[in-house]
């Protein structure tokens, strides 16, 4: 009988136990999704605040000129696409000439610094010889030094060859690695890369530029992708370097173009003025839709920019 | 030697597109800017020696380098720890228990990619003038903004909102740090009921400190360097009342508006001492308040 009893109350008192249990448990669980749910409120609201500038730039962009400034409404009474064409040709010379000009600055940047950069990066990572460690400091160094200290001197060396007014400035440090960035990136991509691939491949007789191109280049094609887009980025986005070496408007470049576009034309023309300024954001814009993961990846592990 | 040869050979064979670069972009040219620091140089003639007089006038009376100074310490002061502060914010919403992660991600990211263009400046100018977004936006509240760009008590201030606008890489680094803190952790404070801000203080803190460290090194660095949004916005010279005249922009004038080439080396020449004094000091304080994780076995 008194087993019985003990038995009767400690099954309530663990029924009990169970259902505060299970109270406690829905609560958290109660708890977390009301968590969740603000989370996401103002994730939200933080987005529409991060992305409301761009949508401003684009309504901008097609909106009759007196009604940019006027109306908080980023939906435009009438959509003038022609602020499109009349932009393009606003300046003497028409938008396709600096959209080609800074395609060409950007390609061949991009090639030489996947070129360039592989090669010290693969000799860092990949090679033995004397004095690797003293130029690897070196080149970790160089990433501290702001670009103003060489731009005089630079600037005084490209003028004595007689290559201002040329993509060469531009160009040709590109196929010298001076990009220290994209040669961090790819030495710690390499180094993960197992070594005894090099070394059968060694053994077989192969020549350490066939490892280069034949293994260690195939298998690195993620991180080539990364510093092809972020190259490609900045190249397109470079402002300085173009302003300093190209003087006449036939070589210029897309951001040239566009401060010439506000000097000249700014104040009378807002509307065609923004719709160049969207035209020069589309290209980086694509890349980034399209290659987004490689982006974020590139960037979590090098902490790049 | 032939050994010694053939043993290096490869080696440098690749190192040398680099190794050009280093001796002829890099190295040559800091030590010729540094030689050009004490000359007075127009490149129209050739550079004449001038010994410290250039630094003497920087120093002592050079008011505009002051100004310099002083706007762009008060921008790197302002804009890299609000960068840093939205960026871990943000980093910390999007690290537990969202499954949409991917989505904002990309969306907090992207003005860091468009941030730095010239459109992206010139739309800047326009937002924060007297008669643009903002103040319609504030207007509609009943508050009447300045107009931000052209008063010289504000136009800083547009700067570092585009510099906060921009936290999207210090957020994704950040992100993977947290990812990288193990979540027994969190839980076994749970347990001893800890309260959220001490598992902040005494967890996440501590255990992103060579993350934060990372950060605030490359930040400082890049805000010392900003240029192109300032020279945009300030119309090339600082404007207005030189309350823009950020330090890359005095500079530029210096040597392409005036063509004192001398006087604007070593105008760079203090920028490398004050970035350099920076980086070592951040270096040096670091093993008191950074520790790594493989340190400790």
């Amino acid at each position: 009988m008194k087993t019985n009893a003990t038995d009767a109350a400690l099954d309530s008192e663990l029924a009990a136990a169970a259902e505060i249990a299970a109270i406690s448990r829905k609560k958290r669980e109660a708890q977390a999704r009301r968590g969740r749910a603000w989370k996401h409120t103002f994730l939200i609201a933080a987005s529409c605040v991060m992305l409301y500038p761009l949508f401003w730039l684009l309504s901008a962009s097609v909106k009759p000129e007196n009604e940019i400034f006027t109306t908080l409404s980023l939906w435009p009474s009438t959509f003038q696409f022609d602020n499109y064409s009349k932009g393009w040709n606003g300046l003497p010379l028409s938008f396709s000439v600096f959209y080609i000009n800074s395609t060409i600055v950007t390609v061949l940047s991009v090639i030489g610094n996947l070129l360039s950069c592989s090669f010290a990066a693969y000799a860092f990572a990949r090679l033995k010889f004397t004095g690797r460690s003293f130029f690897f400091s070196l080149m970790m160094l160089t990433l501290m030094i702001p670009y103003h200290v060489v731009l005089i001197p630079q600037y005084v060396e490209f003028l004595k060859l007689g290559w201002v007014n040329t993509y060469l400035p531009l160009i040709v440090p590109k196929f010298l690695a001076s990009d220290g960035f994209f040669v961090f990136l790819m030495i710690q991509f390499f180094r993960q890369l197992p070594r005894e691939l090099d070394e059968a491949a060694e053994i077989d007789g192969c020549s350490p530029f066939k490892i280069y191109w034949r293994i260690i280049l195939p298998l690195s094609l993620p991180a080539m992708g990364t510093a092809a887009i972020f190259s490609f980025i900045w190249v397109w986005e470079d402002f300085l370097g173009p302003l300093i070496y190209l003087n006449d408007i036939k070589t210029f470049t897309v951001p040239l173009a566009l401060r010439l576009f506000v000097d000249s034309q700014g104040e009378s023309a807002f509307g065609q003025m923004f719709a160049m300024s969207v035209t020069s954001l589309v290209p980086v814009v694509i890349f980034f839709i399209l290659f987004q993961k490689l982006i974020i990846r590139g960037i979590a592990t090098t902490g790049m920019k | 030697m032939r050994r010694f040869f053939t043993r290096n050979a490869p080696g440098y064979l690749f190192l040398s597109p680099w190794l050009i670069g280093f001796f002829l972009l890099t190295l040559g040219p800091i030590l010729a800017s540094l030689y050009f620091s004490f000359t007075r140089y127009d490149m129209v003639s050739a550079p004449r020696w001038i010994g410290w007089d250039n630094y003497v006038y920087m120093f002592t009376r050079d008011r505009r380098f002051w100004k310099a100074l002083n706007v762009t310490f008060s921008y790197v002061a302002l804009a890299v720890p609000a960068r840093l502060a939205m960026a871990l914010c943000v980093a910390m919403l999007l690290d537990k228990g969202l499954r949409t992660i991917g989505l904002y991600r990309a969306i907090f990211y992207l003005p860091s990619l468009l941030g730095s263009s010239i459109a992206i400046a010139i739309l800047w100018r326009q937002l924060f003038a007297g008669d643009g977004a903002v103040n319609a936006v504030l207007s509609f509240f009943g508050i009447q903004g300045p107009s931000w760009i052209t008063d010289p008590q504000t136009s800083l201030y547009t700067l570092v909102v585009l510099a906060m606008w921009q936290f999207g890489s210090p957020m994704l680094i950040f992100l993977a740090g947290l990812r990288s803190i193990p979540r027994d952790l969190y839980e076994a404070a749970e347990i001893d009921g800890t309260s959220r801000w001490r598992q902040f203080t005494r967890i996440t803190l501590p255990l992103l400190a060579p993350v934060i460290f990372f950060n605030l090194v490359l930040q400082t660095i890049e805000a010392f360097k900003t240029f192109s949004s300032a020279f945009i916005i300030s119309h090339g010279n600082g404007a207005p009342a030189d309350s823009l005249l950020f330090y890359t922009v005095y500079l530029f004038n210096e040597a392409f508006s005036f063509f004192r080439m001398g006087y604007a080396s070593a105008l760079a020449w203090v920028l490398l001492v004050i970035i350099a004094t920076f980086t070592g000091i951040a270096f040096l304080s670091s093993k008191y308040w950074v520790h790594y994780e493989n340190e400790r076995d």
